[in-house]
């Protein structure tokens, strides 16, 4: 009976997560980061943190005592360590489920890869070689970096720990991500999809 | 190192969640700048309601952090960066459908190619970094 119950909860583990239980573990994060040492979630500033560590150079910006933050050098580690086991050891064994009308109109511009969580077409060493998978990765990945911290914060600071707190800016913050999303994903991405 | 600990567990409880939800997926970041589907608002609307809760209670009950020491919640000012920074972090995260956490997630999950759009997130760090002082605040 009890192994019964066992295959039912890993069956259960290893399926996707319904939002109403992702949402509230990650919203749970807030208090849980405050509670263990006053820490402000946000994963943004831990790039800035890899700099200050790493290569600070003569750029004040990254003059700071990082090791003060190292907190959140050790929360990216973890995330990239759950990451690992979320995908080895809880791994949902079928494909993924993608709306229909996106992967037509994916597969209008030879992204094939659709049961993956990123499709190989565009994300895989192979691509990056390509203009196309050049664009996604480094120009997007510069867009991220550069972009977050020049709001000051992104997804998890802005949106999850600043409107948690009710702060206007992070609101003003991430209706700018959403606006600037929607721009990019209809309007440009289709021309960069099509190289 | 041993206080840190806490927050690496944290973290891989995050990490494990971001990938079990598929936040991590480019798919389900297309799907939502699309209107195609209902999980991404439904996880950040979620996850902002119970954190808005979970504050409420801590202020309420004046519950402290380890050690005693009361909680803080520093207060953003306003300024442009929010909005011109937040409309291309915006752009970055539709073409790469991931922002920084899930760019870690990715990478541990075995998309090892995803050192390369972190290497450019550190860059464009950098880079902001660098024209701090000339941009617009």
């Amino acid at each position: 009976m009890s192994m019964l119950i066992d295959i039912g909860i890993a069956a259960w583990l290893r399926q996707p997560w319904p939002w109403y239980v992702a949402g509230p573990l990650i919203g749970l994060t807030v208090p849980a980061l405050l509670i263990m040492g006053n820490k402000g979630l946000g994963i943004s500033s831990s790039l800035r943190q890899i700099i200050a560590a790493c290569l600070p150079g003569k750029v004040p910006f990254f003059q700071y005592d990082w090791k003060k933050e190292a907190w959140n050098l050790f929360f990216v580690t973890g995330i990239l360590a759950g990451g690992w086991v979320a995908a080895n050891l809880l791994g949902n064994p079928s494909p993924l489920r993608v709306d229909p009308a996106l992967v037509q109109e994916m597969h209008g511009y030879g992204v094939e890869d659709t049961g993956n969580l990123l499709p190989g077409d565009l994300f895989s060493w192979r691509a990056l070689l390509t203009l196309k998978g050049w664009i996604m990765m480094v120009v997007g990945g510069f867009l991220v970096g550069f972009g977050t911290r020049y709001a000051g914060g992104c997804t998890s600071g802005h949106a999850i720990r600043g409107l948690s707190t009710l702060q206007w800016p992070s609101l003003v913050a991430t209706v700018a991500f959403m606006g600037g999303g929607f721009f990019m994903a209809n309007l440009v991405l289709p021309a960069i999809l099509k190289l | 190192m041993r206080g840190y600990f806490k927050y690496l567990i944290n973290g891989m409880i995050f990490g494990i969640v971001l990938v079990k939800s598929e936040i991590i997926s480019w798919w389900r970041i297309q799907e939502m700048f699309r209107l195609q589907s209902f999980h991404m608002y439904g996880v950040i609307g979620s996850a902002v309601a119970v954190g808005i809760v979970s504050v409420w209670v801590i202020k309420k009950f004046d519950i402290r952090a380890a050690g005693g020491e009361r909680i803080r919640i520093p207060q953003q000012k306003f300024h442009k960066g929010q909005v011109y920074g937040g409309v291309l972090f915006g752009f970055g995260w539709a073409i790469t459908g991931a922002c920084p956490g899930p760019l870690f997630a990715q990478v541990g999950a075995g998309f090892t190619v995803v050192v390369v759009t972190l290497a450019g997130a550190i860059a464009g760090t950098y880079i902001y970094g660098v024209l701090r002082e000339k941009l617009p605040h």
